[in-house]
């Protein structure tokens, strides 16, 4: 809780050394699972090879010569090259920067959408809460991938220039998928605003932006968290899965969905399976790494889980 | 119960309109429509507005929207402008093509995860409750795109166990029990790559429920009366923890009729999902609508039809 409510200098210096804050035991909870622990590792390993792994690349991305173009993996290319000549390895590397991206950006505007129309519902109620509640119901119930889709084409039919494309693509699939969270915080609200603390809030007089995003929200992140988390491995498949239509990110930017989208040429698809191939685990080795730490997130910061 | 799915049915009406609204709007966005998707450079741009009118893309939106709603209430969804057909009439034709991976998949999904998610909770902590936990979330993240890329590749192109893609064998004129061999030799695959994306999250959740049942003292009681494991298991547990699971059932209604966009596309399925996405790509607006309005009452529809089952499985909730 904030600063000024609570005479914090006092409690400083007679914290006892052994007790843990909820953090740490949360911290250790996590570390005790071994599932988790490997997808965080399998994580940190696809950030690191996107976004340092390009700075040891000996190839360019620029680097169009025909006379390497379509080369089985080998000493030089790791990978092997794509119709231009170009390093396979390194434009993964490189998609993997955008796909990781549009997922994290993604699932911000989530979050904000989400955490503060789901606060603003549970704290007013009645009017309020029923209007928000409703226009939720309705994004419910609209097929997510469909939409996804046609709003993939507006983007196409609309011109909108290719390297600008992934910015818009953030939004729509971070504005889609606002129910979900708006709905669990809003629960937690509702029995938040009836404790105590609330009604010292009251006492002070604090104001209602105050309340809320200083006082009850901050209560309710290891909740955001984990479907936060959650929804970064939703948000990635989203946009692969648009990239691979043609619809989501289009090159010459490329992402893991697009490059897999080599397979629609049937020679491609058939004989050179490491132009496809490797982006598609790279997704897959994503998201069920996310997937993971999700879920141990969730067992960690349960309170109701003692272990 | 009657008048709960009465008001139920009610409180559709909103959502639909909502839902309605933001579609056509979404689609009123997009600069040309069908004819100029069509860009058939022999049209005059006569012929092309007299076209217009007649499909009536020439009024502006708001009575656009208002034709096509009103049409709708009365229950008529339009003409798709593709297929020449109305668009009940084509979704009619498809949707059985969907409907026959949709109800396979379905039936082997919950049959893998009832038996997985059983024995993964009879010996929660051991080797195979690890490796199952593995796999459902292996299932859970699955990209649906590239898995059936990858079956295509190596169980159609390069093994050659199964055709490519399609429905029949193009040119085959079988009939009756070839044909149906036929027909399962080409759904194998996609029954496979959806039956993989659903039982992932279903085993966890017959797992979890299992796992509930498991610890109650009336299971304790079974054992204690000396009854064989097998009938503690699968008569006194699994019935129960079946209760919540039947909920889920509700929810995949529109799996079954909605179809699977990219799925059918991959491996060439002439299901729903399939023409769906042709729709939006050759601007087809009254199939498009029409079927994004047909999947919104399915998902509602859906939730109903859990709530209800909910209902009748255990007599302790009250639907009022």
């Amino acid at each position: 809780m904030s600063a000024d409510v609570m005479p914090i200098t006092e409690n400083k210096n007679t914290k006892a050394k052994a007790v843990d804050t909820p953090w740490k035991t949360a911290m250790r909870r996590f570390t005790r699972n071994k599932l988790a622990v490997i997808g965080f590792i399998m994580i940190v390993f696809m950030f690191i090879l996107c976004f340092i792994g390009p700075l040891f690349s000996p190839h360019n991305l620029f680097d169009y010569s025909l006379k390497n173009k379509n080369l089985a993996p080998n000493g030089t290319y790791w990978l092997g090259t794509d119709k231009l000549g170009r390093d396979i390895l390194l434009r993964m590397m490189l998609a993997g920067r955008i796909s990781l991206l549009v997922g994290l950006v993604a699932t911000c505007i989530t979050v904000m959408i989400g955490a503060t129309l789901g606060a603003v519902a549970g704290f007013y109620g009645k009017l309020v809460d029923n209007l928000i509640m409703r226009v939720a119901d309705i994004f419910m119930a609209l097929p997510s991938l469909p939409i996804l889709i046609i709003l993939g084409a507006v983007l196409s039919d609309l011109k909108v220039h290719p390297s600008s494309r992934i910015y818009y693509l953030m939004v729509i699939i971070g504005v889609l998928n606002w129910t979900t969270l708006a709905r669990l915080v809003r629960g937690q609200i509702l029995t938040l605003r009836e404790q105590e603390f609330m009604q010292a809030t009251e006492a002070l007089g604090l104001k209602d932006k105050r309340k809320i995003f200083k006082h009850l929200l901050p209560n309710t992140i290891p909740v955001i968290i984990v479907a936060a988390t959650l929804s970064v491995a939703g948000a990635i498949l989203s946009e692969s899965a648009l990239s691979f239509l043609g619809i989501g990110v289009v090159p010459p930017t490329p992402s893991w969905g697009n490059m897999i989208s080599a397979a629609n040429n049937l020679i491609d698809f058939r004989k050179r399976p490491w132009l496809w191939i490797p982006p598609g685990m790279c997704i897959l080795i994503t998201s069920v790494a996310i997937n993971l730490i999700g879920d141990g997130l969730r067992d960690a910061l349960d309170p109701k889980t003692k272990k | 119960m009657k008048q709960y799915i009465i008001r139920r049915l009610l409180q559709m009406i909103p959502t639909l309109i909502g839902i309605s609204i933001i579609i056509f709007a979404i689609s009123a966005m997009v600069p040309g429509d069908y004819i100029t998707a069509r860009a058939n450079p022999n049209m005059s741009i006569e012929k092309q507005e007299q076209l217009r009118s007649i499909y009536g893309l020439d009024k502006p939106d708001y009575q656009r929207y208002f034709i096509w709603a009103g049409n709708m209430v009365k229950g008529n969804f339009g003409d798709s402008m593709q297929h020449k057909q109305p668009v009940t009439t084509v979704i009619n034709t498809y949707v059985w093509n969907s409907f026959i991976i949709g109800i396979f998949a379905l039936f082997f999904s919950w049959f893998i995860a009832m038996i997985t998610g059983i024995f993964s909770a009879k010996f929660q902590y051991s080797f195979f409750d690890k490796i199952v936990t593995l796999l459902v979330f292996i299932c859970m993240s699955l990209p649906s795109f590239f898995i059936g890329l990858l079956l295509i590749k190596f169980f159609a192109l390069d093994m050659k166990l199964f055709p490519v893609g399609g429905m029949i064998t193009s040119g085959l004129n079988a009939r009756g029990w070839e044909y149906f061999i036929d027909v399962l030799k080409h759904s194998f695959l996609p029954i496979m790559v959806l039956t993989m994306l659903s039982t992932g999250s279903l085993t966890r959740y017959f797992r979890t429920s299992m796992l509930e049942v498991i610890r109650q003292d009336y299971i304790r009681t079974a054992r204690a009366k000396g009854l064989k494991e097998r009938t503690v298991i699968f008569k006194h547990a699994f019935r129960n923890a079946m209760i919540p699971a039947i909920t889920l059932l509700g929810f995949e209604l529109p799996g079954l009729f909605g179809g699977a966009m990219i799925l059918e596309q991959i491996f060439v399925w002439p299901g729903v999902g399939h023409i769906y996405l042709n729709s939006i790509n050759m601007r087809d607006y009254p199939f498009m609508l029409g079927f994004t309005i047909f999947l919104a009452m399915l998902t509602l529809l859906g939730n109903l039809l859990a709530d209800v089952l909910y209902g009748i499985a255990d007599p302790r909730i009250r639907l009022k």
